[in-house]
């Protein structure tokens, strides 16, 4: 090692294919399925699960495949199952829209009562789903302060400190000689994190974009999506579309 | 002529016959005949070479029947529709067909619509229709699925589909059969008219295009047969049997047969090669030594028309040229890539006679009629002996004289291969589209047409589709599950069932659900599998606003470019400022050297009856001869060093090379089945221990590298068919190649929308909710989904030719001539020398990741 000063966040793999980084100090996992967990307080935090988006473009006229919510519920029950949460927040747009939770598979939604058992689960509500679920268990709030961290759907303006968000459906793009791979991503610069969405149909959008903007006080990190772990991707690497 | 007395000019009313002696001519036998074959209702097949006045041929019963016509006081709808593959041959045929209407002062409206046609004449013909319209296959598909379509084609008297070799055995073949079939069902007595340049096998367009309806219940096979027009009268044949076809209502009308036609044979074309001071590359795509020769046989000839198999080869060539372009020759540039209006203004240039040479690719393939081409050249090996033909016949329009062309190979394999095309054409052999049964994808977005234009009858339709070439053996249940496809999607979870698209009426009539629905399908027609495209704008402003467009691009072409590189365009160089959106923004740079995205190859394969010729060559050492000195010295020390082997056999060198160890083998399939060859043979290896590390491929040849010697391997086990069982499937629902396919079938097929208002945006900007996504979430839940069917076919078919790495598999069974050497050998010289180039798309995701993260690992710890 030189005497170079060290980036201002630290990241280590772990052997789950995760990626150990701290945001404003407190200890975080980004998880390869796209979950952030925090082991000090137990708690698994997803983002944008955009549940019946499916069903919403059906209605619209556009058939695409009626799987995804349980794909989406499969994935986050196996997260659950893994780390045994105290709690799991599901942090905005957990609904793609208004009517989603009346289009809700019956065994779906008993999917998704299973998942509270036994464990607190929270709705932070966002954009698509200001009201919080109706008939489904858990508990819908606004935005939630976590040992530390500020847990809330849509991040806010410049730099905030400790704040966990989504909204954003952060994507890494990398190009190379070989190639270019896109991929869905967390975002952070130590001090705050976007959270990829975990929703099966849900799309993603350049970190490079503008919306990202003066959000980070250091050229931020990017945890990108591989097929069983976390690459650490720095800023430079990363590409606009 | 066969029959009877034979048509004679006694078919031809005075007018036509006066007009015809005016300009010095006589009619010819197949045109005489061709009005025959109109006058007794006959669908007609006509073969005949470019420059045998084929396209009169076509037209000459329609305008009699035009001409003889009373007049009437009410709009009378089309009479004649001809179709073209390509929306530039429609407009150039329309200018052609005016000589004959407006030097015999025929009261006949032509007129052409296309992609490019303006909106107030496309109101205007909808309104009050022309008697001959000419269109593409796209804007009939677009006609098929309007309300008005019944009455606007209830008086059509006949179909011309031009150019029928180049479209039917294809996606877009497949819609336009459909077409066809819907257009019998509006007017019972069409005729069709197939147009062709000669084709080893008629029979094979002569089932595309015939009408074939349903038998009556229980009859067994149909007798589908093929006529012999010309040479011996009525010889049907029969049709393969259709066992799982449901029974289904007795249909009248009998079989409809189409009759042949053959032109006269035109003269045998001179071929010549060029060959650089007698030497050829040992490597490399783009002919770039031999362009000063080009240059100077381009000054030497009247109009050239200079040939080159990919969009990249075309800017390179065109660059080159200008650069030695010393004496100003007006020579243009001709591609896929290039705004609409700036392709009409060459080719307009052309056809006044004021272009020296066109470097182009296969977009001037097809009949654009210009007289003043006297040389053909084609720049990199031909790929297939049936498209060279094609392509040669562009020069020299007059059947009594020679085309002339110059094939001009790039490196030593295609100098072989330019050799064997040669000898192919001078014989007269042909490379063939066999059928095939039509896509599925296409069949969804046709009913969904269909139901946009009037409710129908699901029997009656299955009748109608059936009664098409390609879906002749279409299962009544694989109907059915389109039908359901359309209407809800098709899944096994019902969730759908109170969305569908369309809805079956207390009539028991399907229609679409609603207005808006059917507009939406509307904006989504067609079968021409592009990739997204991205318009190329000149950048205006500071903001970077998107300015005039220059052109498109397909989506990756500029995937190796980053703001402020340079590449070249429309024939000029630009420096890419931004993409934004679906604009790319460009400002002019003056780079003499722009960097330009490596490129290696052709997009067409290698066919597969070049590729057999081209190997009986290598063979043959009594045929070296006609090769240049330094090609046969290359095959010699071959010989010497390693192994010259038979036509059926394989040939596979192992050797070692720096650190690493090569196995190279030359099956001369085509790239397509040689990347998937080696994607198979390095699972294979990789489970043997023998760690492979990458692999590179071309039209030619395989190498595959590893970090251990490779030659104690078991070859015939390695090279085994049981690699098309398990290892193919593993590795095909993990490829880009499948995610690629299954997106082209979903946009097809109407599942993903090419267009869809109001959505994917977020605030205004881009969130990419890809494909994959869904083909990903399909695989999982529902494996045998209609559309992954599709898919796979269409990657079999297509993108990793698994049909004929099946075919070489089976041929060099008990076939692998194994040379152990120790050094490199002069065939795999080529191959090495591509290594590095090449880029595997898609696949090296993870790696590419681990890169950017290895980077990242060295900047924090420097």
């Amino acid at each position: 090692m030189s005497a170079l000063p060290r980036p201002a966040y630290e990241f280590a793999p772990s052997a789950c294919g995760g990626l150990r980084t701290s945001v404003a100090g407190v200890e975080v996992l980004m998880r390869a399925s796209g979950a952030l967990w925090a082991p000090g307080s137990r708690v698994l935090i997803v983002a944008d699960l955009h549940l019946e988006k499916g069903s919403a473009y059906a209605a619209r006229g556009q058939m695409l495949p009626p799987y995804d919510t349980r794909e989406t519920l499969g994935r986050l029950a196996a997260e659950v199952a893994a780390l045994s949460p105290d709690a799991v927040v599901l942090l905005g747009d957990t609904f793609h829209d208004g009517r989603s939770e009346d289009r809700l598979a019956a065994d779906d939604a008993e999917r998704l009562r299973a998942l509270a058992q036994g464990r607190t689960l929270i709705w932070v509500v966002g954009n698509h789903d200001a009201d919080g679920p109706r008939a489904l268990p858990g508990e819908a709030v606004d935005e939630m302060v976590l040992a530390g961290l500020i847990l809330r759907h849509e991040p806010q303006a410049g730099p905030q400190y400790g704040e966990v968000a989504g909204h954003l459906h952060p994507a890494a793009r990398v190009t190379s000689t070989r190639g270019t791979v896109r991929r869905r991503c967390f975002i952070s610069d130590g001090e705050r994190v976007i959270l990829p969405a975990f929703g099966a149909y849900a799309g993603g959008l350049n970190v490079r974009d503008a919306a990202f903007g003066g959000m980070f006080v250091r050229p931020p990190l990017a945890g990108a999506l591989g097929a069983h772990r976390i690459h650490a991707v720095g800023w430079r690497s990363l590409t606009g579309d | 002529m066969a029959e009877d007395a034979g048509p004679g000019p006694h078919l031809l009313p005075d007018r036509f016959a006066a007009w015809f002696a005016g300009r010095g001519w006589s009619a010819r036998a197949h045109q005489l005949e061709m009005v025959a074959k109109a006058r007794a209702g006959r669908d007609a097949l006509l073969i005949a070479p470019t420059g045998g006045g084929k396209t009169l041929a076509g037209f000459l019963p329609s305008l009699i029947e035009l001409a003889e016509r009373p007049p009437a006081n009410t709009p009378r709808g089309i009479h004649t529709l001809y179709i073209s593959p390509l929306k530039a041959l429609a407009v150039d045929v329309e200018r052609n067909l005016m000589a004959p209407i407006l030097q015999m002062g025929l009261p006949i409206v032509a007129e052409s619509r296309t992609g490019d046609t303006g909106m107030s004449r496309k109101q205007r013909q909808r309104v009050k229709p022309p008697d001959i319209l000419l269109t593409t296959p796209e804007q009939l598909a677009l006609f098929c699925a309007w309300e008005g379509a019944r009455l606007y084609f209830e008086n059509l008297a006949c179909v011309i589909v031009d150019e029928i070799h180049a479209i039917h055995a294809s996606k877009r073949g497949d819609l336009l059969a459909l077409a066809l079939a819907r257009l019998q069902t509006f007017a019972p007595n069409m005729r069709r008219v197939g147009l062709s340049a000669t084709v080893d096998d008629p029979a094979v367009i002569q089932r595309w295009l015939g009408f074939c309806p349903p038998p009556f219940a229980g009859e067994g096979d149909r007798a589908a047969g093929v006529v012999e027009g010309a040479a011996s009268g009525a010889a049907p044949s029969p049709a393969p049997s259709t066992a799982s076809r449901s029974p289904s209502p007795a249909s009248e009308g009998g079989i409809r047969t189409v009759d042949l036609v053959r032109g006269p044979g035109g003269a045998q074309p001179i071929v010549d090669m060029l060959l650089s001071e007698g030497r050829v590359p040992w490597a490399g795509h783009t002919a770039q030594h031999a362009m000063a020769e080009v240059y100077d046989v381009i000054r030497k000839a009247r109009t050239a028309l200079v040939f080159v198999n990919t969009r990249f080869q075309a800017e390179f060539a065109f660059q080159e040229l200008w650069r030695l372009n010393d004496d100003n020759l007006p020579i243009a540039l001709h591609h896929g890539s290039l705004a609409a209006e700036q392709r009409r203004k060459v080719e307009a240039a052309m056809a006044r006679g004021e272009l020296r040479a066109v470097v182009c690719t296969s977009t001037l393939d097809l009949g654009i009629d210009w007289g003043d081409v006297d040389l053909v050249i084609q720049l990199a090996s031909p790929k297939g002996a049936s498209r060279m033909v094609q392509r040669i016949g562009r020069a020299n329009h007059r059947l009594d004289e020679p085309s002339r062309a110059l094939f001009v190979p790039a490196n030593r394999f295609e100098m072989l291969e330019c050799q064997a095309a040669r000898e192919a054409i001078a014989e007269n052999r042909f490379d063939g589209d066999a059928a095939r049964d039509g896509a599925l994808d296409v069949l969804a977005q046709h009913i969904m047409g269909l139901a946009c234009s009037e409710p129908f009858d699901m029997l009656r339709l299955y009748d109608e589709v059936t009664a098409s070439g390609p879906y002749r053996d279409l299962a009544y249940e694989d109907f059915e599950q389109v039908v359901d496809f359309v209407s809800t999607g098709g899944y096994a979870l019902r969730t759908y069932d109170k969305f569908r698209r369309i809805v079956k009426g207390q009539d028991g009539l399907w229609r679409v659900r609603d207005a808006a629905t059917a507009q939406r399908h509307r904006l989504n027609v067609g079968a021409i599998l592009s990739p997204a495209v991205l318009s190329v704008r000149i950048a205006m402003g500071k903001s970077l606003r998107g300015g005039r467009k220059i052109g498109e691009v397909e989506e990756g072409y500029l995937e190796m470019l980053d703001p402020g590189d340079t590449f070249v365009f429309a024939g000029q160089v630009w420096k890419l400022m931004a993409v934004t959106g679906l604009d790319v923004l460009v400002s002019p740079a003056a780079d003499k050297d722009p960097k330009m995205p490596s490129w290696g190859g052709s997009k067409f394969a290698l066919s597969t009856f070049l590729a057999k010729r081209v190997r009986e060559l290598m063979f043959d050492e009594a045929h070296w001869k006609v090769l240049p000195a330094d090609v046969r010295e290359w095959l010699e020390i071959q010989k010497d060093r390693s192994l010259i082997v038979g036509e059926d056999e394989l040939l596979l060198e192992t050797f070692p090379r720096g650190k690493r160890h090569f196995l190279v083998c030359y099956p001369f399939e085509g790239r397509l089945a040689h990347t998937t060859l080696a994607m198979l043979l390095t699972r294979r290896l990789e489970r043997m221990g023998a760690a492979p590390l990458g692999f590179v491929c071309n039209d030619y040849a395989v190498a595959v590298w590893a970090l251990k010697p490779l030659d104690g391997i078991d070859f015939d086990e390695l090279f085994d068919q049981d690699m098309l069982g398990d290892d193919l499937e593993a590795w095909l629902a993990e490829s880009f190649m499948m995610k690629r396919a299954f997106k082209g079938c979903a946009i097809i097929a109407g599942l993903i929308e090419r267009r869809f208002p109001g959505e994917h945006q977020k605030s205004g900007r881009q969130v990419t909710f890809s494909t994959d996504l869904i083909y990903d979430v399909l695989r999982r839940h529902q494996p045998d989904h209609l559309l992954l069917r599709c898919a796979r076919e269409d990657a079999a078919t297509g993108l990793i030719d698994v049909a004929r790495l099946g075919q070489l598999l089976a041929r060099i069974k008990g076939r692998i001539r194994h040379a152990a050497l120790d050094h490199l050998s002069p065939f795999s010289v080529p191959i090495l020398l591509e290594i590095g180039k090449e880029r595997s798309p898609g696949q090296a995701g993870e790696m590419i990741l681990a890169e950017a993260e290895d980077d990242l690992i060295a900047e924090a710890t420097r």
